[in-house]
């Protein structure tokens, strides 16, 4: 262990002269106020964006245009989160292919693929502001795929009633981060990337108490920073990390979720964790990988080891009047939508996943434990290669596999978190004062089940309302002095060098891969009551573990200490969905109860609320979702 | 199936390092990067290295296996045989911050300097029209995952740092010609990318092609038209008088930036 691994160190406030640039971002290290006091690098900025997703780049640009001086912080290089991976595209009712389809269409398709959990106001913003923002990636340099008479070409997802994917091939979000990204680098806004934030800090205020700054870590250097802000908006994304098999990244930790309870906020609609259908499972490395719903969309089909398409057996009561239950009607609605129903293989995610789950239990699986998707017997081979080339080259270098002539093997794989930092509808903002979360991190948007297509949309559509908004609020609070005491900030860096000075001999990376396991095991697709409670009592225990974590080396980029400060949040977040699942007495979307096989009118009414209590424990109460207005209501006696 | 890899890995910092040697048990169907995590979870916790989609989707992982500029993410350990030796260092172009982890800010400063894409104003019902023709070039250089294999192989700066300042590399390239193929765009960049980008100073060896995990045609496709359009605007006295004459939607219409 080198000296590294002190207390505070003074690197970034050279006492005298011109201002220094950070030697990998290129951004100035302030000099004057870090010389005294907690002795560390500190920026002072009216919006401090956490996340460089789609949510984290649309809120920057929308704070930045606003008129605030906006920073943006990111955990990895800029253009390598989430966002990047996303393949299918992004939902919108533009109805360049289908004129029929409009802003209604659209809320009423999410409501439902959510069992009407979903926050109606967000839902509805969503629908009618998400064509726009599609527009304007396109005015900053998107190429979308065409339509033939020249507007951006839309696909079909499952749960959509008409084709409403903007996309680019199956790389659509590579598309939308790095528009976004170019964007937001065309306007000057300062990044800071490979920085990781542990701590938000908060001031007494009039209302008693708001967000005054940010604490975090270079990942370069091990160096700590502090950010002055009046406005932090989350944007850090998801939790499946927490699950073995999971189509999310290291990034997946839980980060804003966690700051967000520990700040003060609460967090709803926690236990709806989506298992998308179709994940790779073939070679074991690759399990969990995804396999785009466009391959469904654009003819794949499922079937068993028999060979049989068995989504046919699965169609629920609420979507028999918009499914398809033979093969023929089925096939001809890729071609006509208007006069035939979908194809239950683009049943909402829930209903695909549960039914494959099913099926493998049944014994009829592939060999490795999943499911085949067969599009090669379906579509020609340079139609495949034309609107699924990333999904060829996965298959073809990863698994040996020509999708072009040879079904996959898929199995469901942990995707998405539905739940989030609770907000209000129309500006993104949490409960704390100054604090606001958008994207994959916000909770209520998709209810109980998010449909394909719809977070890219969700991203830019609260991503921009929250930047707005935080930007006003920050020039509003104009000069008041906002308070970041050394005391605090001292107190953070404690925290965050703690695992180097305690000799407890647990490593990180086996407690990440118990708690893999158990959140698979026991938190996973299909629950049971007393499975729950279980996994509640190990969680526990793997927190006791947690403390005392070791991590080796020193603190120049050392993953093993990033994934000691990771798991606090994992273990946090954990014990929240699992609280959560626990609680709700039915099965509705992401979640299904083995012991309550069925929806249940009493729990569709209501949200669960989950806090941090003074005592470090998380808090759970029961609220009414709230009513949604009578005119929106009609839409849904309305026959599809 | 699994048997026993024999892994060196480059260790070390800006100060100095060297190659160290490990034996990681690995399974069938395994990419280098299992081997890497592997190794970082059970025998160096804190070896530094990039990742994120595991999929060869984010362009986070790029190191040298073997000497050759790679994806560890999409390098499949069924590519050697099982008594082989691999060895994985760090890009070579780029300084070492730790391990397999580079300082790439290179790469980031030469975005900043590429001015930024400007189209012309909507269709009256509010959207935009282009042909699926005319955006696939285009596309074509946008599946680029920046993982800057292409800047670390490419010769003008490889092992010569001093070019740098006045390269901005094939990855930079591509996104030139991006925006001057790109049918809606108004400014005219092939000064730019001539005198300050140094795309004078690319000798069209399709090394950077032959590194690219998307495949992307780099030489082909986006430098040598780029030098092409680049030498007409210097040559052709018809386009620089057409520039003063023509209206919008042609090159001629567009501003040198
Ligand atoms: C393989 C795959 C395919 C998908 N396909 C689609 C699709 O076709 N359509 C669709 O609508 N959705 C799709 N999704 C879902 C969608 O991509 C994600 O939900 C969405 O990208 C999340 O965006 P975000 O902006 O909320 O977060 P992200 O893009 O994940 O960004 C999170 C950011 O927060 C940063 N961060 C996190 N914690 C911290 C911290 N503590 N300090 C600093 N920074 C931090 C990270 O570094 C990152 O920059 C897909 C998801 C996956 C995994
Ligand atoms: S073709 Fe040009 S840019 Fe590519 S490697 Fe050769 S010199 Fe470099
Ligand atoms: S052009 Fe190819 S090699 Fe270069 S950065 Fe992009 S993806 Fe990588
Ligand atoms: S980890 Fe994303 S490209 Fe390798």
């Amino acid at each position: 262990m080198t000296d590294t691994t002190g207390s505070p160190d003074t690197t970034g406030s050279t006492a005298a002269g011109a201002p220094t640039r950070h030697p990998m971002t290129g951004n100035r290290l302030t000099a004057d106020s870090a010389a005294e006091g907690h002795g560390f690098e500190e920026h002072e900025y009216d919006v401090v964006v956490i996340g460089a997703g789609g949510a984290g780049l649309r809120a920057a640009i929308a704070a930045h245009d606003a008129g605030a001086r906006t920073a943006i912080v990111c955990k990895s290089l800029l253009g390598k989160a989430h966002t990047v991976m996303a393949e299918g595209g992004i939902a919108a009712a533009m109805g360049n292919a289908y004129p029929e389809d409009n802003w209604k269409v659209h809320f009423r398709d999410t409501m439902r693929g959510g069992k009407m959990l979903n926050h109606w106001r967000m839902a509805e913003l969503h629908a009618q502001e998400a064509p726009e923002r599609v527009l304007e990636l396109e005015e900053w340099g998107a190429l979308f795929d065409r339509t033939s008479d020249g507007l951006i070409s839309q696909r079909d997802f499952g749960g959509h009633r008409y084709a409403r994917l903007a996309h680019v091939g199956d790389r659509t979000g590579l598309e939308m981060i790095r528009t976004l990204q170019q964007r937001a680098v065309a306007l000057g806004i300062d990044v800071f990337m490979e920085c990781t934030i542990t701590e938000i800090f908060k001031t007494p205020s009039d209302e008693g108490e708001r967000v005054s700054g940010a604490f975090g870590y270079w990942r370069e250097t091990g160096r700590f920073i502090v950010f002055k802000t009046p406005s932090v908006v989350l944007a850090t994304g998801g939790i499946g990390k927490s699950y073995r098999v999971t189509s999310n990244s290291w990034e997946y930790t839980g980060d804003g979720h966690a700051l967000a309870l520990r700040t003060g906020a609460s967090l709803i609609n926690m236990e709806f964790v989506q298992f998308h259908p179709t994940g790779m499972v073939w070679p074991p490395s690759v399990r969990g990988i995804l396999v785009t719903e466009s391959v469904r969309g654009d003819g794949g089909v499922l079937r068993n080891s028999e060979g049989k398409r068995f989504m046919f057996d699965y169609i629920p009561e609420y979507f028999k009047g918009e499914t398809a239950d033979n093969e023929e009607e089925a096939d001809r609605w890729y071609e006509d939508k208007t006069s035939n129903r979908r194809p239950p293989e683009l049943l909402p995610r829930d209903e695909v996943a549960r039914a494959i789950n099913s099926e493998i239990k049944a014994d009829r699986g592939s060999p490795h434990g999943g499911v085949f998707l067969d599009i090669a017997s379906r579509r020609d081979a340079e139609f495949i290669q034309r609107r699924l080339p990333s999904m060829y080259h996965q298959f073809k270098e990863l698994a040996d596999v020509d999708i072009t002539a040879e079904p996959m093997e898929i199995g469901p794989t942990c995707h998405y978190v539905m739940g989030g930092v609770e907000v209000d509808p129309d500006t993104g903002a949490s409960s704390v004062e100054g604090l606001y979360a958008a994207g994959e991190v916000a909770g209520g948007m998709h209810g109980s089940n998010r449909l394909g297509g719809n977070s890219l949309s969700d991203l830019l559509v609260f991503g921009n309302r929250a930047g707005i908004d935080a930007a006003q609020t920050a020039l509003k609070s104009g000069n008041q002095s906002l308070q970041v005491r050394d005391e605090e900030v001292r107190a953070a860096a404690e925290r965050a060098l703690a695992p180097f000075s305690i000799a407890g001999a647990e490593n990180p990376y086996t407690i990440q891969y118990n708690l893999q396991d158990l959140m698979q095991n026991l938190v996973g697709i299909i629950r049971k009551s007393d499975e729950l409670s279980t996994s509640l009592r190990e969680i526990e225990a793997l927190k006791e573990r947690a403390s005392r974590l070791s991590v080796e080396g020193n603190r120049q980029y050392n993953p093993g200490w990033h994934l000691a400060l990771d798991l606090s949040n994992m273990l946090l977040v954990s014990e929240c969905i699992a609280t959560a699942a626990l609680e709700r007495q039915e099965s509705r979307g992401g979640h299904t109860r083995d012991d309550f096989p069925g929806p249940d009118p009493h729990w569709g009414g209501r949200n669960l609320v989950l806090t941090l209590g003074d005592d470090g424990r998380v808090q759970l109460r029961h609220q009414p979702l709230p009513a949604m207005p009578e005119e929106l209501q009609d839409l849904f006696e309305a026959q599809p | 199936m699994g048997y026993d890899l024999k892994l060196r890995v480059w260790r070390g910092d800006a100060s100095g390092g060297g190659l160290n040697e490990y034996a990681v048990q690995v399974e069938e169907g395994e990419v280098v990067l299992d081997a890497i995590h592997r190794l970082q979870a059970t025998q160096a916790g804190d070896l530094a290295v990039r990742w994120n989609c595991k999929a060869g989707k984010c362009g986070s992982c790029s190191a040298e296996i073997n000497g050759r500029p790679r994806l560890l993410c999409m390098t499949r350990l069924a590519d050697f045989a099982e008594g082989d030796v691999i060895t994985v260092t760090p890009m070579r172009s780029f300084p070492v911050i730790r391990d397999l982890v580079t300082d790439v800010s290179y790469n980031y400063e030469k975005a900043r300097e590429v001015p930024s894409f400007a189209p012309t104003p909507r269709d009256p019902d509010g959207k935009r029209r282009m042909m699926q023709v005319d955006v696939e070039r285009g596309q074509e250089f946008r599946k680029c995952i920046e993982c800057f294999l292409c800047q670390n192989t490419c010769h003008v700066v490889r092992d010569h740092d001093h070019n740098k300042p006045a390269f901005a590399g094939p990855r930079f390239f591509l996104r030139y010609a991006e925006l001057d193929m790109h049918p809606l765009d108004t400014n005219d960049r092939r000064k730019l990318s001539q005198d300050a980008a140094g795309l004078g100073m690319c000798n069209i060896t399709k090394c950077c092609t032959e590194v690219c995990p998307e495949g992307i045609k780099i030489t082909d496709n986006a430098i040598i038209p780029m030098k092409e359009r680049v030498a007409d605007r210097k040559y052709d006295p018809v386009v620089w008088l057409g520039s003063k004459i023509f209206k919008r939607g042609d090159r001629a219409s567009r501003e040198e930036v």
